[in-house]
């Protein structure tokens, strides 16, 4: 017989209840880059508006920053470890696949049995996450979701390629997603653009390196002028959908955080979007480079610590990155 | 209405003074958009994709390279304009 099937029961809504970050205690300036490329500080800051970034230490793993960050953003939630139902981890440069490195943060965190695992959507993977930990809290399979981005993309930056060398730092963002009586999270526009795989992505394979068919270790690439065009122009539109799906106003946004990918994206992308001027818009590249999938809870929760935004602003967020993929929604920000 | 090879340096002209602050009268046919008008390789996307609007053109990544001057791009969008 067809059982009738009870369903779980969620929140009506969901919302961003706390953030916390981490950024490693290295900065690296743009004088150390110039050590290993012939390029200038004038050059790289005038291409990218980056002029430190952090690197991360030995100790300063994967996991390490991941916890570091979990603990700020569920304490800025007023919440305890064992509250938290789930753990989402968006990285590209965790080096060891099984287990998921979710399933550990979980355990040490202190949450108990939640359930835990790993996404790979690059530069996007905030905004994924983002959107699973909704539909979670508000389907019902958890109460409390931790979602985290987290990359060590100096382990894969190729120091000789004087195009992306200065770009990539380390560092790991987090929130806690929970229910809400309003909504505090629109809906996503999202996506993924396959045909652009070869746009962005890693110099070569896993399996070519150990089977020695090439000497450099793997690193991150990409086709800087096609990635220009498509953050700007493709990815300006995706952002304005999802400011109309959400129904907000230009003139009803607080904060605009874009993935910390290149200043230049973003100023264009500003000037794209015709940003009213009370828009504070998020600049964190400048001092933390482009950390793919923690560049957005990293900037965010800068905003908030430094005045520059304020708990209960309306914020649009957007992802995008290698895929192509992509990710925008509008939050009201913890 | 087509626009003359003429009428398309006045554009450029214009959409490189609007994105790099180069004054009009230095974009000249001969003159190379990086060497020449400080133009970078970001701001020559913007450059095409105003362009591409203004003139009605699709100017796909991989010709963006061969168009060194001024002369070049506006060579482009004289044989490739809708």
């Amino acid at each position: 017989m067809t059982a009738k099937i009870r369903p779980a029961k969620g929140s009506p809504y969901a919302r961003i209840h706390g953030v916390g970050g981490y950024r490693p205690t290295r900065v690296v300036p743009n004088e150390e880059i110039l050590q290993h490329i012939d390029s200038s500080d004038e050059w790289i800051r005038s291409r990218s508006g980056i002029v430190t970034r952090h690197w991360a230490g030995p100790d300063e793993t994967v996991a390490e920053m991941t916890l570091e960050a979990s603990g700020k953003a569920i304490a800025d939630a007023g919440l305890t470890a064992d509250q938290i139902g789930t753990v989402i981890i968006s990285t590209v440069s965790h080096f060891k696949q099984t287990p998921a490195i979710a399933t550990e943060i979980a355990h040490r965190l202190g949450a108990g049995t939640a359930a835990a695992f790993d996404i790979s959507a690059a530069c996007a993977g905030f905004g994924y996450g983002l959107t699973i930990a909704k539909s979670l809290v508000v389907e019902g399979s958890a109460d409390y979701v931790l979602v985290v981005g987290v990359e060590r993309l100096s382990d894969l930056t190729d120091l000789s390629d004087r195009s992306t060398a200065f770009l990539f730092g380390d560092g790991a963002g987090a929130v806690v997603v929970g229910p809400a009586t309003e909504p505090g999270i629109g809906p996503t526009r999202w996506g993924s653009e396959g045909d652009k795989a070869d746009v962005i992505s890693q110099t070569v394979s896993w399996e070519a390196y150990r089977e020695h068919r090439v000497e450099k270790f793997p690193a991150l690439r990409q086709e800087g002028q096609t990635v220009f065009r498509w953050a700007v122009y493709e990815m300006a539109r995706v952002a304005q959908e999802a400011l109309d799906a959400a129904g907000v106003a230009p003139d009803e946004l607080d904060v605009f955080i874009p993935h910390q990918a290149n200043m230049r994206i973003i100023d264009s992308m500003v000037k794209t979007l015709k940003l009213p001027e009370h828009v504070t818009v998020a600049r964190d590249v400048e001092t933390t480079g482009n950390t793919s999938a923690a560049s957005i809870p990293l900037a965010m929760e800068r905003l908030l610590a430094t005045g520059q935004a304020r708990s209960g602003d309306t914020a649009l967020v957007i992802g995008f990155g290698a895929g192509l993929v992509y990710a925008s929604t509008v939050v009201t920000l913890p | 209405m087509a626009a003359t090879k003429e009428e398309i340096i006045t554009g450029l002209a214009e959409i490189v003074n609007e994105i790099a602050g180069i004054p009009t009268e230095d974009v000249k046919e001969e003159k190379s958009f990086t060497d020449d008008l400080d133009v970078d390789s970001l701001s020559m996307v913007e450059v095409v994709v105003a362009a591409e609007e203004r003139f009605n053109v699709k100017i796909p990544d991989d010709d963006v390279k061969n168009l060194q001057t001024v002369g070049d791009a506006a060579k482009y969008v004289l044989d490739h304009q809708g």
